[in-house]
């Protein structure tokens, strides 16, 4: 037996879409998040939220990801914002070079800042660098509090939790104070807002904070 | 069921490093794997089956090492394997830590035969 050695991380191709992908949007001085969550979460809603809160200050662009149709583009198309759907045909998650493709189709001069929404997924995402500057995880409050300790890696990999559903705390079986403790058990340094993206609360703090990341 | 595009580029890395009639002597493609990768080993191993069984890999197979997760504290210094990806430290409760090992994925090395009758 001969052996070759290797010793190369398995997603080394997908990094290096990653890593040109990040120097074009360093290039542009844009800034660009990748929400990732579990289906049915609210990212759309919270982009939808954010895109109005964000209108005529800063001009943002959307990458929609879908495992099969295109009715977040729509949805994001209201706002009069540049948008690019990304339908996976029942793949699981974006690579770096999908968004890089997609990336073609907007213009990057004339932009700010970039949300990527990744496919409805806890699991997947987290192993795939698309070039952004930070991943945004969403947990809704309807999925209980014990989600960053079942999906520890989509939490240790994003810098900023939003805890959205935080009207529903009422009605539903969840401990925001666990939620909270749980995933600073798994990532000390999560950034993390209460949102709502039916009464509104917390949208302003979290649009905020965008602001000052993207204008820094 | 990401699983299924990692044993591609799996195989994309053993294509670049193996060439020709060589390919028919893999036997066996080498990956350390971490506790919290992300990756479901059974997955992974099945998804490789599947995609190289009528091709020149057919006789090779992933050997896989599991990684524990591992976290160092910075406040007292003591390496710890922690459950669930939790990164407090046990000993002193300190959330100062850096996490030492657990989510590699990573192809180590490749084995060839070297007369092709070294069947596994």
């Amino acid at each position: 037996m001969s052996v070759i050695t290797i010793e190369r991380k398995v997603l080394a191709k997908n990094d290096e879409f990653a890593a040109q992908n990040r120097a074009l949007f360093t290039k542009h001085k844009l800034f660009v998040i990748n929400v990732v969550s579990s289906p049915g979460s609210g990212k759309t809603s919270l982009i939808e939220q954010t895109l109005k809160e964000l209108a005529g200050a800063l001009p943002v662009g959307v990458i929609e990801g879908d495992v099969q149709t295109d009715l977040d583009a729509q949805r994001v198309a209201r706002y009069s914002v540049p948008v690019v759907q990304i339908v996976t045909n029942g793949g699981c998650h974006l690579e770096a070079r999908l968004v890089q493709d997609a990336l073609g189709s907007l213009d990057l001069s004339s932009l700010r800042m970039l949300i990527i929404e990744n496919v409805g997924n806890l699991v997947c995402p987290s192993n795939y660098d698309l070039g952004e500057a930070m991943k945004v995880v969403v947990a809704s409050t309807t999925e209980g509090d014990d989600k960053p300790l079942k999906y520890p890696a989509m939490f240790r990999n994003a810098s900023v939790l939003i805890l959205n559903k935080i009207d529903l705390v009422p009605y539903v079986n969840c401990d925001v104070k666990a939620l909270r403790a749980n995933a600073l058990s798994i990532n000390p340094s999560l950034t993390i807002f209460e949102t709502s993206c039916t009464t509104g609360q917390g949208i302003s703090q979290w649009c905020d904070w965008l602001r000052t990341r993207s204008t820094s | 069921m990401h699983e299924l595009s990692i044993a591609y580029g799996i195989v994309d890395i053993v294509r670049q490093y193996v060439k020709g009639p060589e390919l028919e002597r893999v036997r066996s493609v080498r990956l350390k794997v971490g506790e919290h990768s992300g990756v479901v080993v059974d997955s992974l191993e099945f998804s490789y089956t599947a995609i190289t069984a009528d091709t020149e890999l057919k006789e090779s197979r992933l050997e896989i090492e599991r990684i524990p997760f591992v976290i160092e504290c910075r406040s007292c210094r003591k390496r710890s394997e922690t459950e669930r990806g939790v990164v407090v430290c046990p000993d002193c409760g300190s959330t100062e830590t850096t996490v030492v090992s657990g989510t590699e994925l990573q192809v180590l090395d490749i084995e060839i035969s070297e007369n092709g009758s070294e069947v596994q």
